[in-house]
């Protein structure tokens, strides 16, 4: 085949000022990893509220949670990522577009907002069924102790539930990680986006997607490791659970 | 506020995001599907198979593809493809791949790695005294899989394969990345074209919420219908 291979080019400047590709590729890095960071953190805070309300009594906060997570599975990333960056600004009234669209760094905003909406909805499946599969009697334990539902939340129900789902969490921040790539096209120069920018520069075009893999692996090994740990520190000694399925895609 | 937006934009073209672009999504789809679930099934194979070199090669490429995002995969497959048609055919310049035949590759590559998943939990759930019985009737390992084994472990992974196909079905969209014009893509032209974005974008969400929608309830349907037949 005839491909030069230069493994020496990310040494070599890039067109951004006097920076290597090498730098090029880790400011992507960063990028990547800010955007997944906030939009786990929103995911988690989103997820948790709709998780919760799943699993109340009234009829109407389950339909509401079930209505919410059809809204965000059933269409793309892509295209909620559109309606977030071009359709959502149109329908604000005016002046909240203007400003929202005049942000430094809009691009960045919306990703972090869309992926973290995006992602909440599976939050709220995981932690809903963490609830649903504690036994009765620890509600009940709680009511018996005089809790209001919402201290019986609060003290018994989600500290066990948070436990049971933190592995899929886990697993859900990589999806996060790797959903984040879909912001370029929205223009956040991301890991893929800086790495696809540097095969156009430099036509190292294999160099450039390797060396993205690579870090992408390299992340994902980090995140999986930093879980187990967290893991291990949360673990109720002397309780016991069934591992649950995780890695089940929406 | 609404009095702004000219829905009249989809009245003028959606008989073209349809015939071009929906039409485009779903060929890629069910193709993809179909070169997906095969690959995968034979993925799931190897990962299972007793000779150690070929379940770590397929359990290699599984995992690497599932820690990468689809995005860098769609790049790199549609950069990769040319060279390695070159090769196989021995031509000295990288060939020329069309857009469909490029998504094509790139989507049944990807998703397999996935389906591989499923197909591997579907094997395992098949009891092993059923491959036992296969032997013990003198059928080969061979006839043992494709003829007790994976008939059953399809039936019980169906609704998850579909499932999984929803997914890929929406995830199609991302070969907005290469300009093709999927209904993403399409809806994107007439967009531009007429400076109607809202209405298209919104227009587009709208269809796909529904498609899926519908396929998600058809599945959970079958998978109603299937637990009561048993």
């Amino acid at each position: 085949m005839n491909y030069n291979w230069n493994w020496g080019i990310f040494l070599e400047p890039s067109p951004y000022g006097d920076s290597s590709y090498l730098t090029m590729l880790l400011q992507g890095l960063s990028w990547t990893l800010a955007t997944a960071g906030l939009a786990a953190l929103i995911a988690l805070a989103l997820g948790v509220v709709v998780g919760t309300l799943r699993t109340l009594p009234g009829k109407w906060h389950r339909r509401f949670a079930n209505a919410y997570i059809e809204l965000f599975r059933n269409i793309p990333l892509l295209v909620q990522f559109f309606l977030w960056f071009f359709v959502v600004p149109e329908l604000l009234p005016q002046e909240w577009g203007t400003w929202l669209k005049s942000l430094p760094n809009a691009a960045f905003l919306t990703a972090v907002v869309c992926l973290g909406f995006f992602h909440s909805i599976r939050v709220a499946v995981m932690l809903s069924s963490g609830i649903n599969s504690l036994s009765k009697g620890q509600k009940m334990a709680g009511y018996a102790l005089g809790f209001t539902p919402a201290q019986t939340y609060r003290y018994v129900l989600l500290p066990m539930a948070f436990r049971l789902a933190l592995p899929p969490f886990g697993s859900e921040c990589l999806n996060i990680v790797k959903n984040s790539a879909v912001a370029l096209t929205i223009g956040l120069m991301e890991l893929t986006a800086s790495a696809r920018a540097m095969s156009e520069f430099s036509y190292q075009i294999f160099e450039a997607f390797t060396a993205a893999t690579i870090i992408y692996l390299l992340v994902n090994v980090t995140i999986l490791m930093l879980m187990r740990l967290l893991e291990k520190r949360t673990a109720v000694p002397g309780y016991f659970t069934s591992k649950p399925q995780s890695g089940k895609g929406v | 506020m609404l009095a702004n937006f000219d829905f009249d934009v989809i009245q003028r073209s959606w008989v073209y995001l349809f015939t071009t672009g929906m039409s485009f999504t779903l060929q890629l789809t069910a193709f993809s599907m179909v070169g997906g679930i095969f690959l995968g099934t034979l993925l799931a194979i190897m990962r299972l198979s007793r000779n150690r070199v070929v379940s770590i090669v397929a359990a290699t490429y599984v995992n690497l593809i599932r820690s990468v995002p689809l995005v860098l995969v769609i790049f790199w497959f549609y950069f990769l493809v040319p060279y390695i048609g070159a090769w196989l055919i021995g031509a000295s310049r990288p060939i020329q791949v069309g857009a469909f035949t490029s998504s094509l590759i790139t989507f049944t590559m990807f998703e397999a790695a996935y389906f591989c998943e499923i197909m591997r939990a579907g094997i395992q759930s098949v009891p092993q005294g059923q491959r036992a019985a296969g032997l013990a009737l003198g059928m080969t390992g061979t006839q043992t899989m494709t003829t007790i084994i994976l008939p059953q472990a399809f039936r019980n992974m169906l609704p998850v394969l579909l499932t999984q196909s929803i997914i890929l079905f929406q995830d199609v969209s991302l070969v907005y990345v290469l300009s093709i014009t999927d209904f993403v893509g399409a809806a994107t032209k007439v967009a531009q074209r007429d400076g109607r974005i809202v209405e298209m974008y919104l227009f587009v969400a709208l269809v796909y919420f529904l498609m899926s929608y519908g396929m998600s309830a058809l599945v959970k349907r079958q998978e109603k219908s299937m637990t009561a037949g048993n």
